[in-house]
Formats: C-alpha cells, sequence, structure tokens
C-alpha cells in the first residue's frame, strides 16, 4: 500500500477538525490554546505533504514561518491567560466576556 | 501749500488715536480739549491751503495727493483731491466741527465716558474729511461707511437707554439701504469706465455715456438712492429724527451741519453724470422739493424741540437736493454751508435749553427761558431768522438763490419753485412756534428747574455761530457771488444753472420775503398769548407721530423681514440645517445600537465567525476552481498552468 499525499491530507483534515471543535466547545483557555496548535500543525502537515507531492520547497519554507509565528502567539497568548488567571482566579472564556457589546 | 491735505486728515486721525489709546487716563476735561485742539489745527490747516483758490477763476488748479497705492484694478489708490469744492466743505467740517468740540466739553461735562465721546467725535471728524478730500469714488465709499459708523456710535452713545440703542440701530440700518444703492452705483461706474477715479470718469463721461441713456440714468438714480439715505430725503429719512437720541452736539455735528449734506456733496460732485442724465436730475429736484415741504409739516407737529429741529433739518437738505437737481450746485453747497451756520447754532442753542432744564426736550414744559438764558436767547434768535430767511442774514441769501434757479429753469420747475415758497413760509411758522413756545410766554418747567444760562465753554460757540450765521450771507450774494467765483474750477465740466435778471430776482426775493414774515406772523398771533393753543388728536396726532410712516414701514417692510429672519432661524435653521446634522448623528448611533449585539465578547463566538469565514471561503475555492490544482508548477503559491 503505497502512502499518497491524500492521506496525509485526510490526516491534516481530521487533525484540524479536532483541533476547531475543541477550540469551539472547552472553555478552558489552555485547552482552546492546545488546539489552535493542533490546527495549526495540521495546516502544516498539509503543506509539507502538498510540497513533497508537487516537488517545490516552499512547502517546507511555509512551515517554518507559521512555527516561528505560533510560538511567538504562544508567548504572549499564554503570558495573557496567566495574568488572567492571577486577577480573576478562572481559565474559563466564558467568563472573560469583559468586551460585550 | 498742496503738501497740506494729508495733515489735515492726519491731525485730528492722532487725536482720534491717542484719545482712543489713551482717553481712559486723560482726567477731566483734558480729552475734550486735546480732542477740539487737534480738529481747530486741522481746521487752521485747511484755511491756509484754501488761500490756494482764492485767486479763483481756473488759475488754481486741483491738487492731487496720491497717499499709497491701493487697489490698482480698480482704478483705485488712496489718493487725496484738493480743489475748492473739497476746501469748501473742509473748511465747513472742521470749523463747525471745532465749534461744536469746544461746546461739548460743556455740554458733556461729568459724564462718565466723556473721554470716548471725543473719541468719537474725532473718529467722525476723521471719516467726514476722507469723505469729502477722496479723490475717487473708493475713498469717498470708505469715508461714506466710516461716517455711518461713527454716526451709529454716536447716536447710540447712551445705549443704556433702549431707545437711544434702537435708534442708533435703525439709523445703521437705513444708512445700509441707501449704500447698497450706492455701492450697485459704483460697480456700474466701474464697468462702464474701468476706473473709479474722480478724473477718469468725469472727463470720460460725455464719450462714454450717452445723453439721456438708459445706463447713466440707472447710474446716477442708484447714486440718488445712496445719497437720500445720507441725507436722509424720502423715503430713506426716518433715521434722522429718531437719531435725536444721540447727545445733543451730536445732533448738531453730524445730523446736522456735516454728514447729512454728504449725499448733496457727492450728488453735486457726480454732476457731470447727473448732467447727462436728466431725469435723474429731474428726480433729485423732485425728491428734495417733496422731502422740504413734507418734513416741514411734520416740523411743525412735533413737540419734542430736537424732533422740530430735525425735520427742520431734512426739510433743509430737500432744499439743497432741489438746488442740485435743477444744476444749481453752487447754490446747494452756498445753502449747505449757511446751514450748517444757523442749524448748527440751533441745535446747540436747544442744546443749551435742554442742558438748564436738566435735559427736558418737551417744549410744553420750556416758556419764558428769554430772561433767564439771554445769550442762548439772542444767538437761537439770529439763527431762527436767519433760517427763516429775513433779509439780510445768511439763510435768506442762500435759500433765495435755489429758489430764484428753480423758478429760472421754468416749465414744470415752476410747480416745484411754489414747493419752495411754501415750505418757506412753513418754515417761519414752525421755527417762529419753537421761539415763541420756548422763550416767551410764561414758564412752564418742571418743578424744582432753575434755569441758567450755560457755562463759557458752550456760549461761546454759540456767539461764534451766531456771527456766520448773520454775515454768511456775503460768501454769494448776487452783488458779489465770491463763493461762485471760488467754486469755479470745481464745476467746469458742468453747465450751471443759471439765475434770473435783476428784476425778476427782487420779485422772487420779495414773494419769499413776504411768505416768511406770514409764516412768523401767524405764528406770533397764534403763540405769544400766554395761553397756548391745545394742539392735540386729529391732526396733530398725526404729525407728531409723522404721519405714521415708522408705523407703516414696520409693518411693510419691517415686519416681513422679521418674519424672515425668523424662518430662517428657528425653522430652517433649527429644524432643516440641524435637523439633517443631528440625522446623521441618530442614524449611525441606531446603527451602532443594532450593530454592538454583535459584539458578544465571546471568543467562542469569534472563533465560530472565524471558522465559518474560512469554511466559506474553502467552498467558494472549490465551486470557482481558484486555479488550484495538482499539476506541476513553479512554485506552490503560483497560479496553475494546466
Amino acid at each position: 500500500m503505497v502512502v499518497t499525499a491524500g492521506w496525509y491530507m485526510t490526516l491534516a483534515a481530521a487533525l484540524f477538525a479536532i483541533g476547531a471543535v475543541g477550540l469551539l466547545l472547552r472553555r478552558n483557555a489552555l485547552i482552546m490554546f492546545m488546539s489552535i496548535e493542533l490546527m495549526l500543525n495540521a495546516a502544516n502537515l498539509t503543506f509539507v505533504a502538498a510540497g513533497r507531492h508537487l516537488g517545490v520547497l516552499e512547502g517546507q519554507l511555509s512551515v517554518l514561518f507559521v512555527m516561528v509565528v505560533a510560538a511567538a502567539e504562544v508567548t504572549v497568548g499564554l503570558a495573557i491567560i496567566v495574568a488572567v488567571f492571577r486577577k480573576r482566579a478562572t481559565a474559563s472564556v466564558d467568563e472573560l466576556a469583559g468586551l460585550r457589546g | 501749500m498742496v503738501d497740506l491735505t494729508p495733515w489735515i486728515i492726519a491731525t485730528p486721525l492722532v487725536g482720534f488715536v491717542v484719545l482712543l489709546a489713551g482717553g481712559r487716563w486723560l482726567r477731566g476735561p483734558a480729552a475734550g480739549y486735546f480732542g477740539s485742539a487737534t480738529v481747530g489745527v486741522s481746521f487752521l490747516l485747511a484755511a491756509i491751503a484754501s488761500t490756494d483758490f482764492l485767486e479763483g477763476g481756473s488759475d488754481a488748479h486741483p491738487a492731487t495727493v496720491k497717499l499709497f497705492e491701493w487697489i490698482p484694478s480698480l482704478g483705485v489708490d488712496a489718493t487725496l483731491l484738493w480743489d475748492p469744492l473739497s476746501a469748501v466743505m473742509t473748511l465747513v467740517i472742521t470749523g463747525v466741527g471745532t465749534l461744536i468740540h469746544i461746546y461739548s466739553i460743556g455740554y458733556m461735562h461729568g459724564d462718565e465716558r466723556f473721554g470716548r465721546f471725543f473719541t468719537y467725535l474725532n473718529l467722525f471728524i476723521v471719516s467726514m474729511l476722507l469723505l469729502v478730500l477722496g479723490a475717487n469714488f473708493g475713498v469717498l465709499f470708505v469715508g461714506w461707511e466710516l461716517v455711518g459708523l461713527s454716526s451709529y456710535l454716536l447716536i447710540s452713545f447712551w445705549f443704556e437707554k433702549p431707545t437711544a440703542a434702537a435708534a442708533g440701530k435703525k439709523a445703521f440700518v437705513v444708512n445700509r439701504i441707501g449704500d447698497l444703492g450706492f455701492l450697485i452705483a459704483l460697480m456700474l461706474i466701474f464697468a462702464e469706465f474701468g476706473s473709479l477715479a474722480f478724473g477718469a470718469v468725469f472727463d470720460a463721461a460725455p464719450a462714454v455715456l450717452e445723453h439721456g441713456g438708459a445706463r447713466v440714468t440707472a447710474i446716477t438714480l442708484l447714486l440718488l438712492v445712496g445719497a437720500a439715505g445720507k441725507s436722509a430725503q424720502i423715503p430713506l429719512y426716518v433715521w434722522l429724527p429718531d437719531a435725536m437720541e444721540g447727545p445733543t452736539p451730536v445732533s448738531a455735528l453730524i445730523h446736522a451741519a456735516t454728514m447729512v449734506t454728504a449725499g448733496v456733496y457727492m450728488v453735486a460732485r457726480a454732476g457731470v453724470l447727473f448732467e447727462l442724465a436728466p431725469f435723474s436730475a429731474g428726480t433729485v429736484a423732485v425728491v428734495g422739493a417733496a422731502t422740504a415741504l413734507y418734513a416741514a409739516t411734520l416740523a411743525i407737529g412735533q413737540r419734542d424741540i430736537k424732533r422740530v429741529l430735525a425735520y427742520s433739518t431734512i426739510s433743509q437738505l430737500g432744499y439743497m437736493f432741489l438746488a442740485v437737481g435743477v444744476g444749481a450746485y453752487v447754490a446747494g453747497i452756498f445753502h449747505l454751508v449757511t446751514h450748517s451756520f444757523f442749524k448748527a447754532l440751533l441745535f446747540l442753542g436747544a442744546g443749551s435749553v435742554i442742558h438748564a432744564l436738566d435735559g427736558e426736550q418737551d417744549m410744553a414744559r420750556m416758556g419764558g427761558l428769554r430772561r433767564a438764558m439771554p445769550l442762548t436767547f439772542v444767538t437761537m434768535a439770529v439763527a431762527w431768522l436767519a433760517i427763516s430767511g429775513v433779509p439780510p442774514l445768511s439763510g435768506f441769501w442762500s435759500k433765495d438763490e435755489i429758489l430764484a434757479v428753480t423758478f429760472e429753469k421754468g416749465g414744470l420747475f415752476v410747480a416745484l419753485w411754489v414747493v419752495g415758497i411754501v415750505t418757506a413760509a412753513l418754515t417761519a411758522f414752525y421755527m417762529s412756534r419753537l421761539m415763541f413756545i420756548t422763550f416767551w410766554g410764561e414758564s412752564r418747567w418742571p418743578s424744582g428747574a432753575k434755569p441758567h444760562e450755560s457755562p463759557r465753554l458752550m456760549t461761546l460757540p454759540l456767539v461764534a455761530l451766531g456771527g456766520l450765521a448773520v454775515v454768511g450771507g456775503v460768501l454769494n450774494t448776487p452783488m458779489f457771488p465770491a463763493l461762485e467765483h471760488f467754486l469755479e474750477p470745481a464745476f467746469e465740466l458742468v453747465e450751471q444753472a443759471h439765475l434770473p435778471g435783476a428784476g425778476v430776482q427782487w420779485a422772487l426775493a420779495i414773494v419769499s420775503v413776504v411768505a416768511a414774515l406770514m409764516g412768523i406772523g401767524y405764528a406770533a398771533r397764534r403763540y405769544r398769548g400766554h395761553d397756548l393753543p391745545a394742539e392735540e388728536g386729529g391732526i396733530w396726532t398725526r404729525l407728531e407721530h409723522g404721519y405714521y410712516v415708522d408705523d407703516l414701514y414696520g409693518k411693510v417692510l419691517v415686519g416681513p423681514g422679521k418674519a424672515a429672519a425668523r424662518t430662517a432661524a428657528f425653522v430652517f435653521d433649527a429644524r432643516i440645517v440641524d435637523g439633517a446634522v443631528n440625522g446623521v448623528a441618530a442614524l449611525v448611533r441606531a446603527a451602532g445600537q443594532r450593530l454592538r449585539l454583535l459584539q458578544t465578547g465571546r471568543v467562542r463566538n469569534y472563533g465560530a465567525g472565524i471558522l465559518a469565514g474560512a469554511v466559506g471561503l474553502v467552498i467558494l475555492v472549490l465551486i470557482r476552481g481558484g486555479g488550484l490544482c495538482w499539476g506541476p508548477r513553479v512554485s506552490l503559491f503560483s497560479r496553475c498552468s494546466c
């Protein structure tokens, strides 16, 4: 059985769907972050698979960019979550609706 | 001597600036003495400069002094003109102005805004000099507007009194109506000649404008509108009686002797244009004669001593308009000069009486003042006889010259002569009425009043003006027309109206003297007794209210104007303009109120939105192709080549 690009795409789609569902259904901010990471990595997997399939380098190149951005985003995001947790003693995003119009 | 011209204006201007800056700190009457001194110096300079023209004839050349370039594209520079006409006007303004300045030191003594009064008076003198010395319509117009401003400031000088404030506003607004006509006339003149300079316009006028044509008629009629506003002629005279709310020296200087003659001066100055438009000149004459008669009838019915004099001024200005309308420019200017003497004197005398009676202006509460104020009485009596046209006082000569020239014109002008004679009789009557009620009979003074002669500062100008009112006539008698000779260079471009032959002159003079004596005689019979005739009800009420013309104007013009202003302010502005602005704001607010519901503040809602968007995009790409394919290509992000 040959593992083709389609397999990778299917796996990536599954990972992305799990991440999306996690993001929408979970309340804990940390879990939501992990879900976002899951979706980002699903996208990374797609990039790498497509690049390999088409025989171009940009697939892997893009992944590097995504990882850098994700790292930066996690740094800032975690700092915010810790700060909020210290102030409110909760990590539930439903409690954090201060920007409601 | 040409170089003196700018200094004639500069001296009172310096006075104005110094008083404006330092009037507050000049203690006591110092401001008055200072202001009087500047105007007096200006008079001396003018007198010295006038000697240029004493030779008369065409030897004396008018001189122009260019101060600086102002609006070259309009042909308007800040240029002053020194010719016999402006010389005469300047001498009257500064001469009478000096006397009235001195008088004011006494009259305004103790007023809390003493310094400011003289600041305004000096401003007026400067403006008026600018008006008569300007060498083009532009400078004349600046002076024209400035005298309007100073008139406004001085009428409402006692602005705590609501009537005074209202009178100032009324004078200003009515003058603006005239000014609008004047301004349009200036635009038309510029359109025709490409210049506003007197020399350029008047030299070119006969070539540029067709004699009796529509354009010159339009220009001159609009000039007449301006002149009628400033000189209080029908139908724009209504502001002058109300202007008596100002201090009496102001009434004497501005609303009798000088400013109101600006219209006469302007028509005389633009005589070349009026000569090209016989219809307009005739209109000027008719307006003048009608105003003279009309205002004389109103003067009869006034109880307030100053309002009698105000209507009398309007009436006398009508004579001057009649003169310049029939082309008797010298006679018009002559009457302007003599009138400035005796009318200023009458006003100052009335001021002296009012001063003595602590502000009482109602003649019914005067009477018997002859013995209490002998000097005021004698000088006012001189002015009374002069304005009534009793020979050989000044008013007789100037008024008779106007009437004689009008008669000589013949045709319909004889009718205007008749109007003039009737007016002369009425003039003698109402002036005698004023004199007899005020100075003869029993005292009807308000209780506690102790009339006394005014201080010397006030009587001195009275005596000086009295002397001038007596001898002013020698300026221009038919036997020795000095003024005519003097003014010759100023009017060499126009054809002057002529006096009739000596025999006719004698006959006309006798008619007018008889008319005057009849007026005086009837008034003497009616008013010299101990009991004043009750002048109430019927025609007297109508006269006292000026035939209710103010009410008519109020109903026909002011009312609709106010209604229009109210509509604009409270309907158009408040509802439509503000409504549009507020409507936009309300729209934005309503939209915001609806849209804020989208902002739940819940991260998951936003996340769902983002996800939905992403899914939507993917679906869109799948449906439309979007250039995605699995074929070989150069880059992951370049478009598909298949």
